[in-house]
Protein backbone atom coordinates (compact mmCIF):
# COMPACT_ATOMS: atom_id res chain seq x y z
CA UNK A 1 0.00 0.00 0.00
CA UNK A 2 1.65 3.54 -0.95
CA UNK A 3 0.70 6.19 1.49
CA UNK A 4 1.18 8.83 -1.12
CA UNK A 5 -1.59 7.73 -2.90
CA UNK A 6 -3.97 7.12 0.36
CA UNK A 7 -2.64 10.71 1.03
CA UNK A 8 -4.04 12.07 -2.43
CA UNK A 9 -7.16 10.29 -1.59
CA UNK A 10 -7.86 12.08 1.86
CA UNK A 11 -6.15 15.08 0.42
CA UNK A 12 -9.51 15.53 -2.52
CA UNK A 13 -11.72 15.31 0.25
CA UNK A 14 -9.73 18.16 2.43
CA UNK A 15 -10.04 20.06 -0.51
CA UNK A 16 -13.69 19.62 -0.83
CA UNK A 17 -14.27 20.42 2.30
CA UNK A 18 -11.94 23.34 2.70
CA UNK A 19 -14.32 26.22 2.89
CA UNK A 20 -17.37 24.44 1.84
CA UNK A 21 -20.07 24.91 4.35
CA UNK A 22 -22.28 22.74 2.87
CA UNK A 23 -19.90 19.82 3.68
CA UNK A 24 -18.51 20.92 6.81
CA UNK A 25 -21.68 21.82 8.87
CA UNK A 26 -23.42 18.14 8.68
CA UNK A 27 -19.98 17.22 10.57
CA UNK A 28 -21.66 18.19 13.83
CA UNK A 29 -24.56 20.37 13.18
CA UNK A 30 -26.86 17.38 12.92
CA UNK A 31 -25.28 15.09 15.60
CA UNK A 32 -25.66 18.69 17.78
CA UNK A 33 -29.05 18.94 17.31
CA UNK A 34 -29.52 15.24 18.11
CA UNK A 35 -27.43 15.64 21.30
CA UNK A 36 -29.80 18.69 22.41
CA UNK A 37 -32.88 16.38 21.37
CA UNK A 38 -32.41 13.52 23.49
CA UNK A 39 -30.45 15.47 25.99
CA UNK A 40 -33.61 16.84 26.98
CA UNK A 41 -35.93 13.93 26.35
CA UNK A 42 -33.54 12.45 28.81
CA UNK A 43 -33.94 15.28 31.55
CA UNK A 44 -37.77 15.40 31.09
CA UNK A 45 -37.99 11.23 31.49
CA UNK A 46 -35.13 11.81 34.97
CA UNK A 47 -37.93 14.13 36.36
CA UNK A 48 -40.93 12.28 35.33
CA UNK A 49 -39.75 8.89 35.91
CA UNK A 50 -38.50 9.72 39.62
CA UNK A 51 -37.48 6.80 40.33
CA UNK A 52 -33.75 7.24 40.08
CA UNK A 53 -32.83 5.95 37.08
CA UNK A 54 -30.65 8.25 35.00
CA UNK A 55 -31.96 8.25 31.62
CA UNK A 56 -28.95 10.74 30.64
CA UNK A 57 -26.18 7.96 31.72
CA UNK A 58 -28.02 5.75 29.64
CA UNK A 59 -30.38 7.36 27.13
CA UNK A 60 -28.04 9.98 26.20
CA UNK A 61 -24.58 7.75 26.20
CA UNK A 62 -26.32 5.23 23.42
CA UNK A 63 -27.85 7.91 21.68
CA UNK A 64 -24.01 9.47 21.39
CA UNK A 65 -22.63 6.67 20.78
CA UNK A 66 -24.82 5.51 17.95
CA UNK A 67 -24.53 8.77 16.21
CA UNK A 68 -20.91 8.08 16.41
CA UNK A 69 -21.56 5.07 14.54
CA UNK A 70 -23.43 6.66 12.05
CA UNK A 71 -21.01 9.68 11.12
CA UNK A 72 -18.22 7.09 10.98
CA UNK A 73 -20.53 5.06 8.44
CA UNK A 74 -21.58 8.08 6.40
CA UNK A 75 -18.00 9.72 6.31
CA UNK A 76 -17.31 6.61 4.01
CA UNK A 77 -19.89 6.57 1.80
CA UNK A 78 -20.01 10.33 1.84
CA UNK A 79 -16.31 10.43 0.54
CA UNK A 80 -17.01 7.49 -2.15
CA UNK A 81 -20.36 9.87 -3.08
CA UNK A 82 -17.92 12.54 -3.99
CA UNK A 83 -16.56 10.45 -6.87
CA UNK A 84 -19.70 9.74 -8.06
CA UNK A 85 -21.10 12.97 -7.93
CA UNK A 86 -18.24 14.65 -9.72
CA UNK A 87 -17.88 11.48 -12.02
CA UNK A 88 -14.40 10.65 -11.60
CA UNK A 89 -14.32 6.81 -11.74
CA UNK A 90 -12.05 7.14 -14.67
CA UNK A 91 -9.45 9.85 -13.28
CA UNK A 92 -8.84 7.49 -10.32
CA UNK A 93 -9.21 4.10 -11.31
CA UNK A 94 -7.45 4.70 -14.47
CA UNK A 95 -4.26 5.64 -12.43
CA UNK A 96 -2.04 3.57 -10.00
CA UNK A 97 -4.54 3.88 -7.23
CA UNK A 98 -5.43 0.10 -6.05
CA UNK A 99 -8.67 -0.22 -4.56
CA UNK A 100 -7.06 -1.24 -1.15
CA UNK A 101 -5.67 2.25 -1.13
CA UNK A 102 -8.73 4.29 -2.30
CA UNK A 103 -10.50 2.52 0.75
CA UNK A 104 -7.85 3.40 2.95
CA UNK A 105 -8.37 7.12 2.09
CA UNK A 106 -11.99 6.95 2.59
CA UNK A 107 -11.69 5.04 5.75
CA UNK A 108 -9.35 7.80 6.95
CA UNK A 109 -11.07 10.66 5.89
CA UNK A 110 -14.05 8.96 7.71
CA UNK A 111 -12.02 8.89 11.21
CA UNK A 112 -11.32 12.78 10.65
CA UNK A 113 -14.90 13.82 9.71
CA UNK A 114 -16.51 11.37 12.60
CA UNK A 115 -13.77 12.88 15.31
CA UNK A 116 -14.97 16.37 14.41
CA UNK A 117 -19.02 14.79 14.96
CA UNK A 118 -17.71 13.43 18.43
CA UNK A 119 -15.96 16.36 20.18
CA UNK A 120 -19.25 18.11 19.08
CA UNK A 121 -21.26 15.61 20.72
CA UNK A 122 -19.01 14.65 23.89
CA UNK A 123 -18.78 19.12 24.27
CA UNK A 124 -22.96 19.09 24.21
CA UNK A 125 -23.63 15.75 26.05
CA UNK A 126 -21.16 17.01 28.78
CA UNK A 127 -21.42 20.58 29.40
CA UNK A 128 -24.81 20.90 28.37
CA UNK A 129 -26.74 17.75 30.34
CA UNK A 130 -23.46 16.20 32.45
CA UNK A 131 -23.32 13.28 30.72
CA UNK A 132 -20.37 11.51 32.91
CA UNK A 133 -18.70 9.52 30.69
CA UNK A 134 -16.68 8.21 33.96
CA UNK A 135 -19.23 5.75 34.74
CA UNK A 136 -18.20 4.09 31.66
CA UNK A 137 -14.71 4.35 32.56
CA UNK A 138 -11.91 3.11 29.77
CA UNK A 139 -14.71 0.85 28.58
CA UNK A 140 -15.73 3.80 26.46
CA UNK A 141 -12.67 3.88 23.87
CA UNK A 142 -13.67 -0.31 22.67
CA UNK A 143 -17.24 0.77 23.53
CA UNK A 144 -16.19 3.56 20.09
CA UNK A 145 -13.66 1.28 18.41
CA UNK A 146 -16.20 -1.54 18.56
CA UNK A 147 -18.80 0.66 16.71
CA UNK A 148 -15.95 2.51 14.35
CA UNK A 149 -15.07 -0.98 12.46
CA UNK A 150 -18.88 -1.79 12.76
CA UNK A 151 -19.42 1.25 11.08
CA UNK A 152 -16.57 1.14 8.47
CA UNK A 153 -17.77 -2.32 7.27
CA UNK A 154 -21.43 -1.32 6.82
CA UNK A 155 -20.25 1.62 4.82
CA UNK A 156 -17.54 -0.27 2.40
CA UNK A 157 -20.70 -2.87 2.07
CA UNK A 158 -22.78 0.22 1.32
CA UNK A 159 -20.11 1.24 -1.54
CA UNK A 160 -19.92 -1.96 -2.75
CA UNK A 161 -24.08 -1.51 -3.52
CA UNK A 162 -23.86 1.58 -5.34
CA UNK A 163 -20.71 0.44 -6.94
CA UNK A 164 -22.80 -2.34 -8.61
CA UNK A 165 -26.45 -0.58 -9.43
CA UNK A 166 -25.17 2.72 -9.79
CA UNK A 167 -25.59 6.17 -8.82
CA UNK A 168 -29.13 5.97 -8.18
CA UNK A 169 -29.01 3.76 -5.62
CA UNK A 170 -27.34 5.56 -2.80
CA UNK A 171 -30.65 6.45 -2.07
CA UNK A 172 -30.55 2.58 -0.92
CA UNK A 173 -27.84 3.84 1.70
CA UNK A 174 -28.92 6.37 3.87
CA UNK A 175 -31.48 4.57 5.62
CA UNK A 176 -28.96 1.72 6.62
CA UNK A 177 -28.76 3.28 9.73
CA UNK A 178 -32.26 3.05 10.85
CA UNK A 179 -33.04 -0.23 9.68
CA UNK A 180 -30.09 -1.54 12.23
CA UNK A 181 -31.25 0.87 14.95
CA UNK A 182 -34.23 -1.35 16.22
CA UNK A 183 -32.07 -4.55 15.82
CA UNK A 184 -29.51 -2.91 18.06
CA UNK A 185 -31.12 -1.72 20.88
CA UNK A 186 -29.78 1.55 20.89
CA UNK A 187 -32.86 2.80 23.19
CA UNK A 188 -34.00 -0.09 24.88
CA UNK A 189 -32.52 -3.02 26.05
CA UNK A 190 -32.25 -6.24 23.84
CA UNK A 191 -34.55 -8.37 25.85
CA UNK A 192 -37.78 -6.34 25.30
CA UNK A 193 -37.65 -8.06 21.57
CA UNK A 194 -39.02 -11.03 20.02
CA UNK A 195 -37.40 -13.71 19.75
CA UNK A 196 -36.96 -13.16 15.78
CA UNK A 197 -35.53 -9.17 16.71
CA UNK A 198 -33.17 -11.04 19.33
CA UNK A 199 -31.60 -13.64 16.98
CA UNK A 200 -30.73 -10.99 14.85
CA UNK A 201 -29.49 -8.47 17.46
CA UNK A 202 -26.97 -11.41 18.40
CA UNK A 203 -25.11 -11.06 15.19
CA UNK A 204 -24.88 -7.33 14.92
CA UNK A 205 -21.99 -5.80 17.27
CA UNK A 206 -23.94 -2.58 18.41
CA UNK A 207 -26.05 -4.44 20.59
CA UNK A 208 -23.43 -6.05 22.67
CA UNK A 209 -21.98 -2.59 23.00
CA UNK A 210 -25.27 -0.75 23.91
CA UNK A 211 -25.82 -3.38 26.24
CA UNK A 212 -22.71 -3.01 28.60
CA UNK A 213 -23.26 0.83 28.26
CA UNK A 214 -26.70 0.01 29.90
CA UNK A 215 -25.34 -2.16 32.20
CA UNK A 216 -22.46 0.42 33.00
CA UNK A 217 -24.98 3.11 33.68
CA UNK A 218 -26.95 0.83 35.93
CA UNK A 219 -23.91 0.41 37.85
CA UNK A 220 -23.45 -2.97 37.10
CA UNK A 221 -20.51 -4.58 34.88
CA UNK A 222 -20.09 -4.79 31.11
CA UNK A 223 -20.34 -8.26 29.62
CA UNK A 224 -16.95 -9.11 28.90
CA UNK A 225 -18.38 -12.24 26.48
CA UNK A 226 -20.61 -9.93 24.78
CA UNK A 227 -17.73 -7.32 24.09
CA UNK A 228 -15.34 -10.20 22.67
CA UNK A 229 -18.22 -11.57 20.79
CA UNK A 230 -18.86 -7.75 19.10
CA UNK A 231 -14.99 -7.63 18.22
CA UNK A 232 -15.20 -11.04 16.49
CA UNK A 233 -18.05 -10.07 14.75
CA UNK A 234 -16.69 -7.03 14.18
CA UNK A 235 -13.83 -8.77 12.60
CA UNK A 236 -15.88 -10.95 10.42
CA UNK A 237 -18.04 -8.22 9.00
CA UNK A 238 -14.69 -6.08 8.03
CA UNK A 239 -13.35 -9.67 6.17
CA UNK A 240 -16.69 -9.17 4.28
CA UNK A 241 -17.14 -6.18 3.23
CA UNK A 242 -13.72 -6.51 1.90
CA UNK A 243 -14.40 -9.56 0.42
CA UNK A 244 -17.96 -7.95 -0.89
CA UNK A 245 -15.96 -4.31 -2.30
CA UNK A 246 -13.42 -6.45 -4.15
CA UNK A 247 -15.56 -9.20 -5.95
CA UNK A 248 -18.17 -6.26 -6.82
CA UNK A 249 -14.87 -3.91 -8.36
CA UNK A 250 -13.78 -7.25 -10.36
CA UNK A 251 -17.78 -7.60 -11.56
CA UNK A 252 -17.60 -3.96 -12.75
CA UNK A 253 -14.49 -3.88 -14.51
CA UNK A 254 -15.43 -6.87 -16.11
CA UNK A 255 -18.86 -6.10 -17.08
CA UNK A 256 -18.27 -2.67 -18.26
CA UNK A 257 -20.21 -0.82 -15.65
CA UNK A 258 -17.13 1.47 -14.19
CA UNK A 259 -16.29 2.58 -17.60
CA UNK A 260 -19.38 3.40 -18.05
CA UNK A 261 -21.01 4.29 -14.64
CA UNK A 262 -23.51 7.26 -15.21
CA UNK A 263 -24.81 4.80 -17.33
CA UNK A 264 -25.98 2.63 -14.65
CA UNK A 265 -25.63 -0.47 -17.16
CA UNK A 266 -22.94 -2.38 -18.94
CA UNK A 267 -24.97 -3.08 -22.05
CA UNK B 1 12.85 0.55 -31.84
CA UNK B 2 11.21 -0.53 -28.17
CA UNK B 3 7.65 -1.21 -27.81
CA UNK B 4 5.71 0.92 -25.25
CA UNK B 5 2.23 -1.57 -26.07
CA UNK B 6 1.68 -4.66 -27.32
CA UNK B 7 -2.45 -5.51 -28.16
CA UNK B 8 -2.63 -9.18 -29.41
CA UNK B 9 -5.94 -10.82 -29.77
CA UNK B 10 -8.25 -8.28 -27.99
CA UNK B 11 -11.68 -9.27 -27.63
CA UNK B 12 -14.67 -7.41 -25.57
CA UNK B 13 -17.87 -8.76 -25.76
CA UNK B 14 -20.99 -7.19 -24.11
CA UNK B 15 -24.13 -9.71 -24.38
CA UNK B 16 -22.41 -11.65 -26.47
CA UNK B 17 -21.97 -8.97 -29.25
CA UNK B 18 -18.39 -8.20 -30.01
CA UNK B 19 -17.40 -4.34 -29.58
CA UNK B 20 -13.71 -5.26 -30.01
CA UNK B 21 -12.72 -8.63 -31.62
CA UNK B 22 -9.46 -9.55 -32.22
CA UNK B 23 -7.55 -6.56 -32.21
CA UNK B 24 -4.06 -6.69 -32.78
CA UNK B 25 -1.33 -3.50 -32.95
CA UNK B 26 1.47 -2.40 -30.89
CA UNK B 27 2.64 1.60 -30.33
CA UNK B 28 6.51 1.97 -29.88
CA UNK B 29 8.73 4.95 -28.14
CA UNK B 30 9.05 8.20 -29.65
CA UNK B 31 5.58 6.97 -31.46
CA UNK B 32 2.16 8.95 -32.66
CA UNK B 33 -0.37 6.09 -33.41
CA UNK B 34 -3.73 7.25 -34.69
CA UNK B 35 -6.98 4.42 -33.37
CA UNK B 36 -9.34 6.03 -36.35
CA UNK B 37 -13.11 4.66 -36.82
CA UNK B 38 -16.50 5.57 -37.10
CA UNK B 39 -18.58 6.04 -33.66
CA UNK B 40 -18.89 3.15 -31.95
CA UNK B 41 -16.14 1.33 -33.46
CA UNK B 42 -14.41 -0.21 -30.43
CA UNK B 43 -11.97 2.77 -30.29
CA UNK B 44 -12.91 3.95 -26.93
CA UNK B 45 -13.62 0.48 -25.12
CA UNK B 46 -9.93 -0.48 -26.76
CA UNK B 47 -8.42 2.61 -24.47
CA UNK B 48 -10.56 1.58 -21.41
CA UNK B 49 -9.06 -1.77 -21.51
CA UNK B 50 -5.83 -0.40 -22.09
CA UNK B 51 -6.68 1.74 -19.06
CA UNK B 52 -7.54 -0.91 -17.39
CA UNK B 53 -10.93 0.07 -16.06
CA UNK B 54 -12.38 -2.62 -18.32
CA UNK B 55 -11.59 -6.25 -18.49
CA UNK B 56 -10.56 -8.27 -21.93
CA UNK B 57 -13.09 -10.83 -22.68
CA UNK B 58 -9.89 -12.47 -24.36
CA UNK B 59 -6.62 -11.60 -25.43
CA UNK B 60 -3.56 -10.02 -24.21
CA UNK B 61 -1.90 -6.08 -23.04
CA UNK B 62 1.23 -5.64 -22.36
CA UNK B 63 2.28 -2.83 -21.40
CA UNK B 64 4.56 -0.08 -19.11
CA UNK B 65 3.29 0.14 -15.45
CA UNK B 66 0.55 2.16 -14.93
CA UNK B 67 3.28 4.75 -13.02
CA UNK B 68 4.61 5.43 -16.77
CA UNK B 69 0.80 5.36 -18.58
CA UNK B 70 -1.12 8.43 -18.34
CA UNK B 71 -4.53 9.15 -20.73
CA UNK B 72 -6.69 12.06 -21.37
CA UNK B 73 -10.19 11.77 -22.47
CA UNK B 74 -12.94 13.93 -23.43
CA UNK B 75 -14.98 11.46 -22.00
CA UNK B 76 -13.29 11.68 -18.35
CA UNK B 77 -13.30 15.50 -17.69
CA UNK B 78 -11.36 16.39 -14.19
CA UNK B 79 -13.40 17.01 -10.91
CA UNK B 80 -15.05 20.11 -11.60
CA UNK B 81 -15.24 20.93 -7.57
CA UNK B 82 -11.41 20.82 -7.33
CA UNK B 83 -9.19 24.02 -8.73
CA UNK B 84 -6.56 23.27 -11.16
CA UNK B 85 -3.95 23.52 -8.98
CA UNK B 86 -5.70 21.00 -6.61
CA UNK B 87 -6.29 18.39 -9.72
CA UNK B 88 -2.68 18.44 -10.44
CA UNK B 89 -1.79 18.19 -6.79
CA UNK B 90 -4.05 14.93 -6.21
CA UNK B 91 -3.28 13.09 -9.66
CA UNK B 92 0.48 14.22 -9.36
CA UNK B 93 0.49 12.02 -5.57
CA UNK B 94 -1.56 9.65 -7.38
CA UNK B 95 1.05 8.82 -10.18
CA UNK B 96 4.12 9.37 -7.89
CA UNK B 97 5.15 12.42 -9.50
CA UNK B 98 8.98 13.41 -7.61
CA UNK B 99 9.16 16.95 -6.58
CA UNK B 100 5.53 17.68 -7.33
CA UNK B 101 4.97 21.34 -6.44
CA UNK B 102 8.03 22.13 -9.55
CA UNK B 103 5.97 20.08 -11.34
CA UNK B 104 2.56 21.56 -11.00
CA UNK B 105 3.85 24.60 -11.29
CA UNK B 106 5.76 23.89 -14.84
CA UNK B 107 2.73 21.99 -16.50
CA UNK B 108 0.70 24.80 -15.55
CA UNK B 109 2.85 27.57 -17.21
CA UNK B 110 3.03 25.30 -20.29
CA UNK B 111 -0.62 24.71 -20.82
CA UNK B 112 -1.11 28.59 -19.72
CA UNK B 113 -3.32 28.08 -16.86
CA UNK B 114 -1.39 29.99 -14.69
CA UNK B 115 -4.47 32.82 -14.14
CA UNK B 116 -7.12 29.91 -13.86
CA UNK B 117 -4.73 27.93 -11.26
CA UNK B 118 -7.07 28.82 -8.23
CA UNK B 119 -10.23 28.45 -10.15
CA UNK B 120 -12.53 25.53 -10.13
CA UNK B 121 -11.60 23.06 -13.15
CA UNK B 122 -16.18 22.96 -13.44
CA UNK B 123 -15.61 27.18 -14.22
CA UNK B 124 -13.32 26.63 -16.88
CA UNK B 125 -14.17 26.54 -20.66
CA UNK B 126 -13.92 23.36 -22.71
CA UNK B 127 -10.56 24.31 -24.32
CA UNK B 128 -9.21 25.34 -20.48
CA UNK B 129 -10.22 22.08 -19.35
CA UNK B 130 -8.74 20.41 -22.15
CA UNK B 131 -5.82 22.18 -21.61
CA UNK B 132 -5.76 21.13 -17.67
CA UNK B 133 -6.73 17.16 -18.77
CA UNK B 134 -3.71 17.29 -21.00
CA UNK B 135 -1.69 18.95 -17.51
CA UNK B 136 -2.88 15.83 -16.25
CA UNK B 137 -1.79 13.20 -18.97
CA UNK B 138 1.49 14.75 -19.09
CA UNK B 139 2.19 15.21 -14.85
CA UNK B 140 4.40 11.97 -15.09
CA UNK B 141 6.28 12.07 -17.97
CA UNK B 142 4.13 8.85 -19.44
CA UNK B 143 5.79 6.34 -21.72
CA UNK B 144 2.66 5.24 -23.05
CA UNK B 145 0.16 8.29 -23.36
CA UNK B 146 -3.87 7.48 -24.65
CA UNK B 147 -5.41 10.06 -25.92
CA UNK B 148 -9.04 9.68 -26.53
CA UNK B 149 -10.53 12.65 -28.79
CA UNK B 150 -8.33 15.06 -26.98
CA UNK B 151 -8.84 18.17 -28.96
CA UNK B 152 -12.51 17.37 -29.68
CA UNK B 153 -13.73 20.27 -27.81
CA UNK B 154 -11.25 23.41 -28.67
CA UNK B 155 -11.04 26.18 -31.52
CA UNK B 156 -8.41 25.45 -34.22
CA UNK B 157 -6.14 27.05 -33.13
CA UNK B 158 -5.69 26.04 -29.48
CA UNK B 159 -6.34 22.17 -31.53
CA UNK B 160 -3.28 23.49 -33.55
CA UNK B 161 -0.91 24.35 -30.23
CA UNK B 162 -2.08 21.09 -28.28
CA UNK B 163 -0.81 19.18 -31.18
CA UNK B 164 2.49 20.95 -30.97
CA UNK B 165 2.51 20.17 -27.52
CA UNK B 166 2.11 16.92 -27.31
CA UNK B 167 4.25 15.96 -30.40
CA UNK B 168 6.81 17.99 -28.60
CA UNK B 169 6.23 15.86 -25.47
CA UNK B 170 6.60 12.46 -27.42
CA UNK B 171 9.96 13.35 -28.87
CA UNK B 172 11.21 14.85 -26.08
CA UNK B 173 10.32 11.65 -23.65
CA UNK B 174 10.57 9.25 -26.12
CA UNK B 175 6.70 8.00 -25.64
CA UNK B 176 4.42 6.05 -27.21
CA UNK B 177 1.09 7.73 -28.03
CA UNK B 178 -2.40 6.13 -28.89
CA UNK B 179 -4.24 9.08 -30.41
CA UNK B 180 -8.30 8.50 -31.23
CA UNK B 181 -9.51 11.56 -33.59
CA UNK B 182 -12.47 12.24 -35.84
CA UNK B 183 -10.40 15.00 -37.36
CA UNK B 184 -8.49 13.21 -40.26
CA UNK B 185 -6.27 16.51 -41.36
CA UNK B 186 -5.20 16.53 -37.22
CA UNK B 187 -4.38 12.57 -37.78
CA UNK B 188 -2.54 13.22 -40.87
CA UNK B 189 -0.67 15.96 -39.45
CA UNK B 190 0.22 14.10 -36.13
CA UNK B 191 0.61 10.31 -36.72
CA UNK B 192 3.37 8.12 -37.49
CA UNK B 193 0.87 5.19 -38.42
CA UNK B 194 -2.94 4.80 -38.52
CA UNK B 195 -5.41 2.17 -37.48
CA UNK B 196 -8.65 1.56 -38.79
CA UNK B 197 -11.09 0.37 -36.26
CA UNK B 198 -14.73 -0.77 -37.54
CA UNK B 199 -16.95 -2.71 -36.29
CA UNK B 200 -14.41 -3.88 -33.62
CA UNK B 201 -11.97 -4.99 -35.76
CA UNK B 202 -8.48 -3.49 -37.22
CA UNK B 203 -9.30 -3.03 -40.87
CA UNK B 204 -6.01 -1.46 -42.07
CA UNK B 205 -2.71 -0.22 -40.89
CA UNK B 206 -0.40 2.26 -42.05
CA UNK B 207 0.92 5.87 -42.91
CA UNK B 208 -1.53 8.08 -42.71
CA UNK B 209 0.33 10.21 -45.91
CA UNK B 210 0.43 6.94 -48.12
CA UNK B 211 -2.62 4.90 -47.18
CA UNK B 212 -5.45 6.97 -48.57
CA UNK B 213 -3.74 6.31 -51.81
CA UNK B 214 -2.78 2.48 -51.08
CA UNK B 215 -6.76 2.00 -51.38
CA UNK B 216 -7.86 4.72 -54.46
CA UNK B 217 -8.57 7.69 -52.07
CA UNK B 218 -7.61 11.42 -52.44
CA UNK B 219 -7.12 11.91 -48.50
CA UNK B 220 -7.50 10.52 -45.03
CA UNK B 221 -10.94 12.02 -44.86
CA UNK B 222 -11.74 10.46 -47.92
CA UNK B 223 -10.82 7.08 -47.01
CA UNK B 224 -12.37 6.86 -43.30
CA UNK B 225 -15.76 7.58 -45.42
CA UNK B 226 -15.15 4.83 -47.06
CA UNK B 227 -14.37 2.84 -44.01
CA UNK B 228 -17.17 3.92 -42.15
CA UNK B 229 -19.91 3.50 -45.14
CA UNK B 230 -18.14 0.22 -46.86
CA UNK B 231 -15.61 -1.52 -44.74
CA UNK B 232 -16.18 -4.79 -47.37
CA UNK B 233 -15.37 -2.84 -50.12
CA UNK B 234 -11.61 -2.03 -49.02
Amino acid sequence: MNPRRVFAVVLRQFYLMRGSLSRVLPLFAWVGVDMMLWGFLARYLNGAAASGFSFVGTLLGCVLVWDFFMRVMQGVTTAFFEDVWSRNFLNFFASPLTIREYLAGLVLTSVATSAVGLLAMLLIATLGFGLSFLAYGALFVPFLALLFVFGVALGIMAVALVLRLGPASEWFVWPIPALVAPFAGVFYPVSILPAWMRAVSRALPPSYVFESMRALAAGGAASRTGLLAAAGLDIFYAALAWLIFARTYRAVVRDGRLARYSAETAG
Amino acid sequence: MKTILNVAGLRKEFGGVAAVDGVTFQVHAGEIVGLLGPNGAGKTTTISMILGVLAPSAGEIQSVPRERANFASVNAPLPGNLTVAENLRVFGLLFGVDDLSARVDELIQRFDLRRFEHTKAGLLSSGEQTRLCLAKALLNRPRLLLLDEPTASVDPSVARDLRARIREFAAEADAGVLWTSHNMHEVAEVCDRVLFLCHGRLLLEGDPKTLPAQHGRKDLEDLFVAVAREPLSL
